[in-house]
């Protein structure tokens, strides 16, 4: 509990004041006891129920943890029902034993319980108000369609505002987030959500009100349960796809020990340019991948070729560079990947003709082409390889500078340098965290793609 | 064996899919097709009862058509569309007044919907539409047949409310349980696999999406119920959105699956196996796996196993000639298998993949049975194409030489089924 700030902890004394005021006339009111109970109850388990942990994309569990989506689960439609069906401080009242028994991976346990409890309980029961307040529970029960989607919809509204203003001051107060960008996104990203939730909610208290009774509410949740199981499935399934991306690039470390590191390095560079660029957020993605996978052909290449000790011979420069020609090929399947195929491919050309595979002028060379070259070409001189040692960034940029035009697009080299400016180079490393095999052979090489002066002329 | 012989000799190296449709399949959807015809007849002869209703419906069951997405492996690709034709099936009162549409009803109305949602589908020539569409009607049809005779004779009218929410959840059950039974039966007569593994993966398909879709159905008419028309789009937004979820997870495997079968393709670009060999292994595993009764998500562990069987190889400084690690010596074929199965632990596959792919040279009798069906087929692979054409008895031969030790016999009979039967077809290139 060391790690929180006093004022957070003010803060979360606050609310939960708050959150026991909001309950303050429960034993003044006449009150439909087992609704509240069920619907508590309920609420809990559905808290408690872990989702079933599959097999598979076991290999990733600290991506797991990332990826997965914050708990706006099957819960809220329990929710949001009692707050249609309950007078305001019952409503707030079935919130708080899921919210206490909730699991936390993070420390301090209790004081997140609480504070997650007592923010519920405030949001449910401003729900509650408004929609009490709107006649919401009059045609509930009637049932009036659709003026019933008036009140609901102004307790969404309610219950999305209520929650983000409470977020985003735990955000400024615990987590320091600057003042100005706490609440930013927070109520647009939940609205969505919580409105489905909220329509599924309304279902929920219109058929528990109906003949029909609890049971055909219940069958509501099904549905919704369904749907956030398969949510997990596909956060589990795109972190494992995105392991054996990285499983591709490992495979390339196996033959030629040297770049280990490199392909996501380049990677994070092409990222750089894209953004400086402009380019939208998915363009800026594939362009990572191309970055990363640029490399990949290599594993077309003979071992013995790509850890050789000793000048290359004409003949054996060819073979090697036929690799973004083998890289292509092996790629060719992945849908996904669009554009970074052609940077694949094409990631050798020069501006004036004078490289390969095709010796493609100027414009034809592929934009992102274009930008993963002068990635590759800085990461190449920045790094250090056992046959020669890594250049500061000025030098290797002032390099990039004078071969831009005749080898690199000056556009590209620019806007390197303008995010190095912005950002510094720090690259972040996590192809090497788990080789899956020691690194073969520490000879020096007279390799072509690691050497600087080869590629910078 | 002799008597097999003329018949594998003639059909090895070639796998057609079976070009004429089975006669219990053309059955069925004779079967189907009159019923349409029948309920239209009867529908056009005495007009449609509760038109708004019929046509809000109609409708939405166009819509759910619509929005089917084709391509994806799960089994129910249009869950708007079955849910609101399982809740007119099951839709008794409206509003708290009755209704009076029939079991010809029910089946005219959303086999004309579904027709017409189906439309933009066969124009672009994609998904396979007249099973899906038999499927729909038959299903619907036995809701209703359970269903609308004894509401319309006053039967359900003396059951309580809870009750009757819970008649309707069990006429659910048993409805996808009759739709589960069809799909297999389905599959067994047009692919010959074995009925029990095709009706467990259905039933285990139909907990996931199919339970999803048969509490909406049970939902949306309790609720049509109750509070009239209104229902339909009020609940239709949260079926959209699970309906959204699985396609999104549909997509994301579709290139986890490409991916990996590039990661496979490395060993082939740089030579050390021959072209396509991965890709065959795989699809003659599954073939295996298939007629040894495995599930299909030991199905996906075996594909991904036989993909990726050969991966291990990279870490040669020299190629294995063609690729044969067959012919290695075993500690040789051991040291491949664990790096292989290194490498495969970093893709983030299920754990068993990996270890299928490390125990791939041990002894069969202490392999997973996914291990020995890689084993085997790859060896058969690696066997016949050096024996050259007709290759497949005398690679058939040597699998049955070594049974004693490096291949199971079940394993080696059911893949002589499978090659006898030629009932295989490769995924498309690329």
């Amino acid at each position: 509990m060391g790690s929180v700030p006093a004022w957070a902890r003010v803060y979360v004394a606050c609310v939960v004041l708050a959150a026991l005021a909001c309950m303050a006339p429960l034993p003044h009111l006449h009150v439909p006891w087992w609704v509240v109970a069920l619907l508590a109850v309920l609420y809990a388990g559905c808290e408690r129920i872990t989702l079933p942990r599959g097999t598979r994309g076991a290999g990733a569990p600290g991506r797991d943890a990332r990826d997965a989506p914050k708990g706006m689960g099957t819960f809220l439609p329990v929710l949001l029902a009692g707050a249609f069906l309950l007078p305001p401080p019952a409503a707030a009242l079935v919130a708080l034993p899921g919210a206490l028994l909730a699991r936390v991976e993070q420390r301090p346990r209790w004081l997140r319980r609480v504070w997650r409890a007592a923010q519920l309980a405030v949001a449910i029961w401003a729900t509650s108000r408004v929609h009490w307040a709107l006649g919401g529970r009059d045609a509930v029960v009637a049932p009036h369609f659709p003026y019933a989607l008036v009140p609901a919809g102004a307790g969404v509204l309610t219950f999305c505002l209520v929650l983000t203003v409470l977020d985003g001051g735990i955000l400024a107060l615990a987590d320091r987030v600057p003042v100005r960008g706490a609440w930013r996104g927070l109520f647009a990203r939940s609205l969505a959500p919580v409105a489905v939730h909220g329509l599924a909610g309304l279902m929920m208290a219109v058929l528990w009100r109906s003949p029909y009774g609890p049971v055909a509410a219940l069958l509501v949740l099904l549905p919704m349960y369904v749907s956030s199981w398969v949510f997990a499935q596909y956060h589990r399934e795109r972190a494992a796809h995105q392991a054996t991306i990285r499983a591709l690039v490992q495979a390339v470390d196996i033959k030629d020990g040297y770049t280990r590191g490199h392909s996501e390095r380049v990677g994070q560079a092409s990222m750089m340019i894209a953004r400086e660029l402009g380019m939208d957020d998915e363009r800026v993605e594939v362009l990572r991948f191309a970055g990363i996978l640029h490399d990949v052909g290599k594993l077309g290449v003979p071992t013995r070729l790509l850890r050789k000790d000793g000048p290359l011979t004409p003949e054996e420069r060819r073979v090697i560079e036929l690799h973004p020609e083998y890289g292509h090929e092996m790629v060719r399947g992945i849908g996904f990947l669009g554009e970074a195929r052609s940077a694949i491919l094409h990631h050798h050309e020069r501006l004036d003709g004078s490289g390969y595979p095709y010796g493609l002028v100027g414009a034809q060379i592929p934009e992102f082409a274009r930008v993963v070259a002068v990635a590759d070409a800085f990461d190449a001189m920045t790094s250090t390889r056992s046959y020669r040692r890594a250049r500061p960034v000025p030098a290797a940029l002032e390099e990039l500078e004078r071969c831009s035009g005749a080898q690199f697009d000056p556009g590209m080299v620019l806007a390197l340098v303008r995010a190095l400016d912005r950002y510094g180079w720090h690259p972040a490393v996590t192809a090497d965290v788990h080789p899956p095999t020691p690194p073969v052979s520490s000879s020096p090489q007279g390799g072509l793609q690691d050497s600087a002066g080869r590629r910078a002329p | 064996m002799s008597a097999l012989t003329p018949r594998l000799v003639a059909r090895s190296g070639r796998f057609p899919w079976h070009p004429r449709l089975p006669v219990p399949l053309s059955l069925v959807r004779a079967l189907t097709l009159l019923l349409t015809l029948v309920a239209l007849a009867d529908t056009l002869w005495h007009g449609l009862d509760e038109r708004g209703t019929a046509l809000a419906f109609g409708i939405l069951i166009t819509v759910g058509e619509l929005t089917r997405w084709s391509g994806a492996e799960e089994r129910e690709s249009a869950p708007l569309g079955a849910s609101a034709a399982l809740s007119y099936a099951l839709l008794g009162e409206q509003a708290g007044q009755p209704t009076h549409h029939g079991v010809f009803q029910v089946v005219t109305v959303v086999a004309a919907a579904a027709l017409l949602g189906c439309v933009p589908h066969v124009a672009r020539g994609r998904g396979p539409t007249v099973d899906h569409l038999t499927r729909r009607v038959l299903t619907v049809a036995f809701a209703a047949v359970c269903f609308q005779p004894l509401y319309n004779q006053g039967r359900l009218l003396e059951w309580g409310g809870p009750a009757y929410a819970l008649l309707l959840v069990a006429l659910l059950v048993l409805t996808a349980l009759c739709d589960a039974v069809l799909a297999a039966a389905l599959a067994h007569t047009r692919t010959r696999w074995p009925f029990g593994p095709l009706l467990w993966d259905e039933l285990r398909a139909t907990l996931g999406i199919g339970s999803a879709v048969c509490a909406t159905g049970a939902v949306m008419s309790l609720a049509v119920a109750v509070v009239g028309l209104w229902a339909l789009p009020v609940f239709s937004l949260p079926l959209l959105l699970t309906q959204l979820s699985f396609r999104r997870y549909a997509a994301v495997r579709v290139t986890y699956r490409q991916t990996i079968a590039s990661l496979a393709r490395a060993t082939e670009i740089a030579g050390y196996t021959p072209a396509g060999h991965a890709r065959r292994v795989a699809a003659l595993s599954r073939a295996v796996g298939r007629e040894l009764g495995l599930s299909e998500p030991d199905l996906t562990v075996l594909e991904y196993a036989a993909l990726m069987h050969d991966i291990g190889q990279l870490s040669l400084v020299d190629p294995v000639p063609a690729g044969a690690t067959s012919a290695l010596a075993a500690d040789e074929q051991r040291r491949i298998a664990l790096l292989g199965g290194a490498v495969v632990r970093q893709t983030g596959v299920d754990a068993e993949v990996a270890v299928v792919v490390e125990r791939q040279a041990d002894p069969y009798r202490e392999q997973p049975v996914t291990a020995r069906i890689v084993r085997a087929v790859n060896a058969y692979e690696e066997l016949a194409r050096e024996a050259g054409p007709g290759g497949t008895l005398t690679a058939l031969e040597k699998l049955r030489l070594a049974t004693a030790r490096d291949y199971q016999p079940e394993v080696v009979e059911s893949l002589a089924r499978v090659l006898l039967r030629g009932g295989l077809t490769l995924p498309q290139a690329g």
